[in-house]
């Protein structure tokens, strides 16, 4: 870890091309407390939709300033802030015309391995959320709805970035560790 | 009903997040200007500070049809050689102060992974029954909603016998669970190949 890992525009020469947008949110437990000092990790696609990584043929541009990772670590309330521009959708080889929604991976801990978790924030309103089998592959609408942030106009820097809320409850209760130690 | 928050796949793209100094190549040809990367884990746990007998573990992640699962990414948590967590709920006095028994690995192009380590002691399991010492994994993969869990076990510990979670498990399936040794020079090798599904299916835990 280092200072600047959290900033996503700020890896390269120059800034990266799209829509500069702050992402943030506490990480709770399953008693909503905070889970301080923890490590989240995110990858994204660029702006284009493109990502960095070879494997990915998508014909869209990829950005000389821009790799897409970040990391920090939430603070004693459970806090973390990223930098970052808005990840574009992009075309997929799982059926005809499949197109991911925009989202950004998510790599969280917490307190143990038990609460290891690793999934994708969405932004609101997608019109192809109905469309994505990964989104649909969480069963459950209420809990489809626990990957999609929040627009956050609050926290939004006039004349800067917009800003989405992203918050993130992890498995697991810090006061009764024991309780979550069976297989 | 609790909020958690759902898991979704690592999908196939992970490696320049979270293993980027790994074994799987991700970068691009003209990725001369790339950011001065740390990485937060690496597949080495070994620290100035550790005691023990440093070991190595290696191994393949496999699919329903044998074939390696070159993008898998793999973590592993552990005890020290003295049986203690780097985690807040074992007070227990941990000589090992910079060990924390944690790794991440991802396969390379023949499914490949390895963590270089140090065996683990036995550790207190439920109701006060001693473990055998063993390592937890987690395996992250594309097409998997959420990461699976799995244990590795030693081939020369008599304590097998007895741990509480081995012996949960079908006889005739605890050989997926247990590593078999190799030495390469002085270095012990402990070769544990995980197969995610099919023929021989490594035993997963619900947890």
């Amino acid at each position: 870890m280092q200072e600047g890992d959290n900033d996503l525009t700020k890896q390269h020469k120059g800034e990266p091309l799209g829509e500069r947008i702050i992402v943030h949110g506490h990480v709770y437990d399953e008693d909503k407390r905070p889970v301080p000092d923890t490590l989240v990790e995110i990858w994204q696609a660029n702006a284009c939709g493109r990502y960095v990584h070879n494997v990915d043929q998508h014909p869209a541009p990829l950005d000389p300033n821009f790799t897409g990772a970040g990391r920090a670590i939430a603070d004693k309330n459970g806090y973390y802030r990223f930098i970052t521009v808005k990840p574009g959708a992009y075309p997929w080889g799982n059926h005809h015309n499949a197109w991911r929604p925009n989202h950004i991976h998510f790599s969280v801990f917490g307190h143990s391995f038990l609460s290891r978790l690793v999934t994708q924030m969405y932004f609101p309103g997608d019109y192809l959320f109905p469309f994505d089998p990964i989104f649909n592959s969480v069963t459950e609408e209420k809990a489809r709805e626990r990957m999609v942030s929040k627009f956050d106009l609050e926290n939004t820097i006039p004349d800067w970035a917009l800003c989405f809320r992203f918050d993130i409850v992890l498995r697991g209760r810090e006061a009764t560790p024991q309780d979550t130690d069976k297989h | 009903m609790s909020e958690i928050t759902p898991s979704q796949t690592v999908g196939p793209f992970f490696a320049y997040g979270l293993a980027p100094h790994s074994r799987c190549e991700w970068r691009p040809e003209q990725g001369k200007d790339v950011y001065d990367w740390k990485n937060t884990a690496t597949a080495d746990l070994v620290t100035a500070d550790t005691s023990g007998t440093k070991i190595r573990i290696e191994g393949r992640v496999l699919d329903g049809d044998g074939m390696p699962i070159n993008d898998a990414m793999l973590e592993i948590w552990q005890a020290d050689a003295q049986g203690r967590y780097a985690h807040p709920a074992d007070n227990r006095p941990r000589p090992n102060t910079r060990f924390m028994g944690f790794g991440r690995s991802a396969t390379d192009k023949n499914g490949v992974f390895s963590f270089d380590t140090i065996k683990p002691g036995s550790v207190p399991g439920p109701n006060g029954k001693a473990q055998a010492p063993h390592i937890v994994f987690c395996i992250f993969s594309r097409g998997m909603l959420r990461q699976i869990y799995t244990r590795l076990y030693f081939p020369d510990e008599a304590a097998n016998a007895g741990d509480p979670i081995l012996t949960l498990v079908p006889p005739d399936r605890r050989g997926t669970l247990i590593a078999s040794k190799e030495t390469q020079g002085e270095m012990p090798v402990y070769r544990f190949d995980i197969r995610v599904q099919g023929d021989n299916e490594t035993v997963f835990f619900e947890i």
